[in-house]
């Protein structure tokens, strides 16, 4: 792998850039690997990556059906934070977010993180209360968060309105410092360059058609690009993760809705933090460019098709608009739908399932970008050991059956 | 936005109706006799199909009535219709 660095830039500035080396190959697949990972997003590159680093799995291929980084991973908010309720949730958000923390230098590839403090407002006593929960589990779980006052919101995002009068009036906030946002794309590039580095085949435009299965065991995966024989697979595919599982004959909790974003047309800086609103469904950061990106909700129907409805939009604009008046004027440049698995507890499913050597990694739903590198370290662990990682044992498909959800629909800050 | 065909009331904006989700789902007539795998497999577990889902749908700003379709849930085409008390039509391609 060629290092990035200021002495790499300056060389290859002095002939045009014309010597750069691609990022990574684009190898044909190969008759048989230890493990298939099913999906080039975010979510799979990592899972890839921490099996070549952490495991020395190196006989490891990504299936990807379209481009890679070409779903939710480049679809998202970008939004990064781990101020989760429930312990089990907390533990493995925070872990993901710690990896973001060394992750460019890791890499060896920007990824942007800007850790420029993340709050979620509160519009009623009662929901301050709420908040106040959660700043006080979050501590406990030596996670920093605090609360702010109204004064305090308002000294940190002028633009916000903080009217009483307003119809959404502001009564504090919780505020994670270390929460913020990190560049999507780069994510998902500075995972595969490290990938494709450590030998791991990145095989694109390749969409598994069929997994074979003999004796309750998985033996390979039939592709658009042939037979691939494997030991292990590893299905990370976000929306889709129905069809897969249904190629195995297994049935998932989980539903398919589109859910959009938005970006506004570029302005000055008016805004340094990332600003949540569970009640009215607002959340929304600046970007480096001077957008607005702004996400919406997930509508309420099953779906594939990666657009959603318009009156989502209307919904979300409405409400922005009273809370940020600034906005009023502001045209949208561009809007895009991604398709995500929601489950019945707003958690993820990680880990084994009915078919030995078939493991899914599942159900992020609206909140998938943030936890791309812990994800993927815990899933990494869980294919290579063959048990879950202690951090995801917890999210385990049997907890439909037990009984023990992980309810976490307040953290998930998505309406649906 | 979907055009809705109301059995009760014809063609409404989306915006007027709430998603029900996945139809034609049976309590175990049994709940004592049944495992802590099929409750789960009952409560939680669902097709969520690529393509033909038969689901039910209210139209809450409309009759409050509930009804079925058969909706692609990836052009969003409606194929058919249906009461709740009316047998589901055959899905031939």
């Amino acid at each position: 792998m060629q290092r990035y660095s200021i002495f790499s830039l300056a060389r290859n500035a002095l002939n045009d850039h014309a010597d750069w080396e691609r990022a990574w190959r684009s190898p044909d697949p190969k008759p048989s690997y230890a493990v298939v990972i099913v999906g080039a997003g975010g979510h799979g590159l990592a899972t890839a990556y921490y099996l070549a680093k952490e495991h020395g799995i190196r006989d490891v291929a990504v299936l990807e059906k379209g481009w890679l980084g070409g779903g939710n991973t480049g679809r998202n908010t970008t939004v990064v934070r781990s101020n989760y309720l429930n312990d089990d949730s907390a533990a493995l958000y925070e872990k993901s977010l710690q990896l973001f923390e060394g992750l460019s230098r890791e890499l060896n590839f920007n990824v942007m993180l800007s850790q420029r403090g993340l709050m979620m407002l509160a519009h009623s006593p009662h929901e301050l209360r709420a908040h106040q929960r959660l700043v006080s589990a979050m501590r406990l779980n030596g996670i920093e968060g605090e609360m702010l006052s109204v004064e305090q919101v308002k000294a940190l995002c002028p633009i916000l309105n903080c009217s009483p009068r307003s119809r959404y009036p502001v009564f504090g906030a919780s505020f994670q410092r270390r929460g913020g946002t990190a560049r999507h794309d780069a994510l998902a590039w500075g995972y595969a360059r490290a990938a494709d580095a450590r030998g791991v085949d990145i095989i694109q435009n390749c969409e598994v058609t069929g997994l074979r299965l003999e004796a309750g065991r998985i033996r390979g995966l039939e592709t658009t690009r042939g037979y691939i024989e494997a030991a292990k697979v590893g299905v990370v595919v976000a929306g889709h993760a129905s069809v897969l599982a249904a190629m195995a004959g297994l049935r998932l909790p989980i539903q398919s809705h589109p859910l959009q974003a938005l970006v506004t047309e570029p302005i000055k800086p008016v805004l340094h933090r990332v600003v949540m609103s569970g009640a009215v469904h607002v959340y929304v950061s600046q970007s480096d460019r001077g957008e607005l990106v702004l996400g919406a909700g997930i509508d309420g129907y099953n779906s594939y098709a990666q657009r959603g409805s318009f009156h989502v939009i209307e919904a979300q604009l409405a409400a922005l608009k009273e809370l940020f008046p600034i906005v009023s004027r502001l045209r949208m440049m561009r809007q895009w739908g991604g398709i995500v698995d929601i489950c019945p507890d707003a958690s993820p499913i990680i880990g084994k399932t009915p078919v030995e050597g078939l493991y899914f990694n599942c159900g992020w739903g609206t909140g998938g970008f943030k936890s791309t590198p812990g994800s993927g370290f815990v899933f990494a662990h869980t294919i290579a050991a063959d048990e879950p990682h202690p951090l995801a044992a917890p999210f385990a498909l049997k907890r439909f059956e037990t009984g023990r959800l992980l309810d976490e629909h307040g953290s998930a800050g998505v309406a649906h | 936005m979907h055009l809705i065909p109301c059995p009760w009331c014809g063609p409404r904006e989306e915006s007027e109706f709430a998603c029900g989700g996945e139809g034609h789902i049976m309590r175990p007539a049994d709940p004592e006799a049944r495992s802590d795998a099929e409750w789960a497999d009952y409560l939680y577990m669902r097709a969520n199909p690529k393509g033909w889902h038969r689901e039910r749908w209210l139209h809450r700003y409309g009759c409050r009535r509930w009804f079925n379709l058969i909706r692609d849930t990836v052009s969003h085409e409606i194929k058919a219709v249906y009461r709740m008390d009316e047998p589901a039509p055959k899905l031939e391609p």
